[in-house]
């Protein structure tokens, strides 16, 4: 039988001992937080647009011709491209390479003649086929090069392009570094202090000091688990208002973020018991606390989206339990979607309950 | 009414027998001691009064209850400090208190406790800043938080200073003056000799003689002798002349006194020999010397046998 009043007292024991080493909170909170105003600058730097180089060869008398200077406005308004001028006459690919770049757009020179005289005329997209980036330069050129030929064959667009944006769109950098961060916090606060404190306490008996007491293996453990949740809901709620006010990070609230932020720490405490009391000493504990949590720390999405890895390595994240809470938690904080996220949350607790089973197996108050 | 009754207890841990056929009780509102080198079954035997290990064999009852299957019931009843006494690195003694005594369920009057076990001065330190003698403290004022009538200490002074082990030794005492009995442990001969109403020498698994102190005292020691610091021809010229029981070692020539003449016989032969001696006295048998005797060796500060 559970005794709310035991668990309450463990509570506070336990709550002083985090709050008063000081180790817990740097990793749950502070450390997060430093991750993210780092990281989050580095990325947030510029407004994101694909420069392009654009040479305009199309003069009279050193002014652009009417045509070929729209031709250039019409670029700069999708507003996708950020334009650089490039002077007329220069060896344009040298230029580009001199600027490490391979994006640009050249206008030839007749342009506007050509154009008003019904002659095909080509304008030059400079890419290479492997960038990202190049890809973007030459659809906006397409696109605006389209738009000349309707207008030149005086008709009008039948199919456009309602350009919308999503709530979730654009998802920044930064969009996908809180719901990792908070992944970080829910597998290390708890991983880190359970695997330290169940070796320590076996080896030096506290948990059998504690078992003369009326306390409870199960309460013990429940004060651990309920200690965390409260560290991990404040680990967000810190992520969540930095992140929105430092970043401006869209997050997408919803109430099926807190399943998450319970099971999460019940997992993460019931496999930092299992490291901690299956292992023979606190060094031995610690040691493969750490090769278990650093690889899952990096490999789970938690400080850059697992999408910009290899594929087997992608493949390799799916064994990590962390990848599941952090996947779930993006499809919620990121894109608001729920059905996704209820599948990741249904593995973590299968997970977790398994973890659970095992560490409460191996978990002993005393001996035969 | 006996607290604890032990009756022929056994328990091996392979083919090492910790616990052979243990048989010893203790009293209401008594101090007994079990004695004995590290290794000699005493932590085993606790345990096992503890309900921290099951038995092998024979009877266990404290308070009445079986330790084993009702640990738990027990547990509220009894105050136990076990070996290498430890707590949490950030709580302080007065928190400690207060968090057994919601686990206890119980309303604890902190400040007398901490009185009883003289720890007022560090109620409010951590316990990583404790010195050793205030962290055995705390574990004894743990042990009376929920008003026990037993007390079960374990090693409560191994590894302290001398200072610290004396003002444990005043909160002991102090507990039997409430009335509680005490079963403690220990490998200080010294220690069990102040504290305990009665003393059980236990050694490889075995109890090997309990009663009083004067008891044992009386049933193995050797009785009162005279002691002479002198050659070993000393000896001889005892043996030849007198019907005195003589032994020899280390320079001193050791006169059994077993009839209350015999110190004068001692004495004037002494004189009469003309051999050169000094520093008379006559000395009685302490429990140290029969524990070496029987145990085979002293002990050392940590406990092993030399």
């Amino acid at each position: 039988m559970i005794s709310i009043s035991r668990v309450i007292a463990d509570l506070q024991v336990t709550s002083r001992q985090f709050l008063r080493s000081r180790v817990g909170v740097f990793f749950s909170l502070i450390f997060p937080l430093v991750i993210m105003l780092i990281f989050g600058a580095i990325f947030s730097g510029g407004n994101g647009a694909v420069t392009a180089y654009v040479q305009n060869n199309d003069n009279a008398g050193g002014i652009p011709t009417q045509t070929s200077a729209a031709f250039v406005l019409a670029l700069n308004s999708t507003g996708v491209v950020q334009l650089a001028p490039v002077p007329p006459g220069t060896n344009f690919t040298q230029f580009l390479v001199s600027h490490s770049s391979s994006d640009g757009i050249v206008i030839p020179a007749g342009f506007e003649a050509r154009f008003r005289a019904g002659e095909p005329v080509n304008v030059s997209v400079y890419g290479s086929p492997a960038s990202q980036t190049s890809a973007i330069v030459s659809g906006v050129a397409t696109q605006v090069v389209n738009q000349f030929n309707l207008y030149r064959a005086g008709g009008s667009a039948v199919i456009k392009v309602a350009s919308l944006t999503l709530k979730s769109t654009g998802a920044k950098y930064i969009d996908f570094l809180i719901p990792g961060l908070v992944g970080f916090s829910i597998l290390t606060a708890p991983m880190f202090s359970l695997v330290n404190i169940s070796s320590q306490y076996k080896r030096d008996k506290l948990f059998k000091q504690l078992s003369l007491t009326p306390l409870t293996r199960g309460e013990w453990l429940l004060s651990k688990v309920i200690w965390y949740i409260i560290i991990t809901i404040a680990a967000f709620i810190l992520m969540t208002l930095v992140g929105e006010n430092a970043f401006g990070a869209h997050i997408a609230l919803s109430i099926y973020i807190l399943p998450f932020l319970v099971v999460g720490p019940f997992l993460f405490v019931s496999l930092g018991m299992l490291v901690g009391t299956a292992s023979n000493s606190p060094e031995s504990a610690a040691i493969v606390g750490q090769l278990i949590t650093f690889p899952m720390m990096f490999l789970s999405g938690t400080f850059f989206p697992i999408s910009i890895m290899p594929t087997w390595l992608q493949t390799v994240a799916h064994v990590f339990p962390l990848f599941y809470v952090v996947e779930g938690l993006t499809n919620l904080l990121t894109y608001g979607n729920v059905g996704p996220a209820t599948i990741d949350l249904a593995i973590t607790l299968i997970i977790a309950v398994a973890v659970f089973a095992a560490a409460v197996r191996l978990f002993k108050w005393r001996e035969d | 009414m006996f607290k604890v009754v032990v009756d022929t207890l056994r328990k091996s841990y392979g083919d090492v027998k910790a616990v052979d056929g243990i048989s010893f009780s203790v009293g209401d509102g008594e101090i007994f001691s079990l004695l004995g080198p590290n290794g000699a079954g005493k932590t085993t035997t606790m345990e096992i009064l503890e309900g921290l290990r099951a038995k092998d064999d024979g009877e266990v009852l404290v308070l009445g209850l079986d330790p084993w299957k009702a640990g738990y019931e027990l547990h509220r009843k009894m105050g136990i400090i076990p070996q290498g006494f430890r707590f949490f690195d950030y709580a302080t003694p007065r928190e400690a208190i207060r968090y057994y005594a919601k686990l206890f369920g119980v309303k604890a009057d902190v400040d007398h406790i901490l009185k009883e076990v003289i720890l007022e001065d560090a109620a409010s330190l951590y316990y990583n800043k404790l010195s050793g003698g205030q962290k055995q403290k705390l574990g004894l004022a743990l042990s009376l938080v929920n008003d026990p009538q037993l007390v079960v200490l374990d090693e409560p002074t191994t590894g302290l200073d001398p200072q610290a082990r004396r003002a444990v030794w005043n909160v002991i005492r102090e507990l039997k003056k409430e009335d509680r009995s005490v079963l403690l442990t220990t490998h200080y001969l010294e220690e069990a000799e102040i504290l305990a109403d009665r003393v059980a020498i236990m050694n490889h698994g075995k109890i090997i003689i309990a009663g009083t102190t004067e008891e044992i005292l009386e049933k193995e020691g050797s009785g009162e002798r005279l002691e002479v610091r002198a050659s070993e021809s000393l000896v001889d010229y005892l043996r030849r002349e007198t019907k005195l029981k003589v032994e020899y070692s280390n320079g001193t020539v050791s006169i059994l006194l077993e009839r209350p003449h015999d110190a004068m016989i001692a004495l004037s032969e002494v004189e009469q020999s003309g051999i050169e001696w000094k520093s008379l006295r006559t000395r009685e048998d302490t429990l140290e010397d029969i524990f070496v005797k029987m145990v085979g060796g002293s002990t050392t500060e940590a406990g092993e046998v030399v």
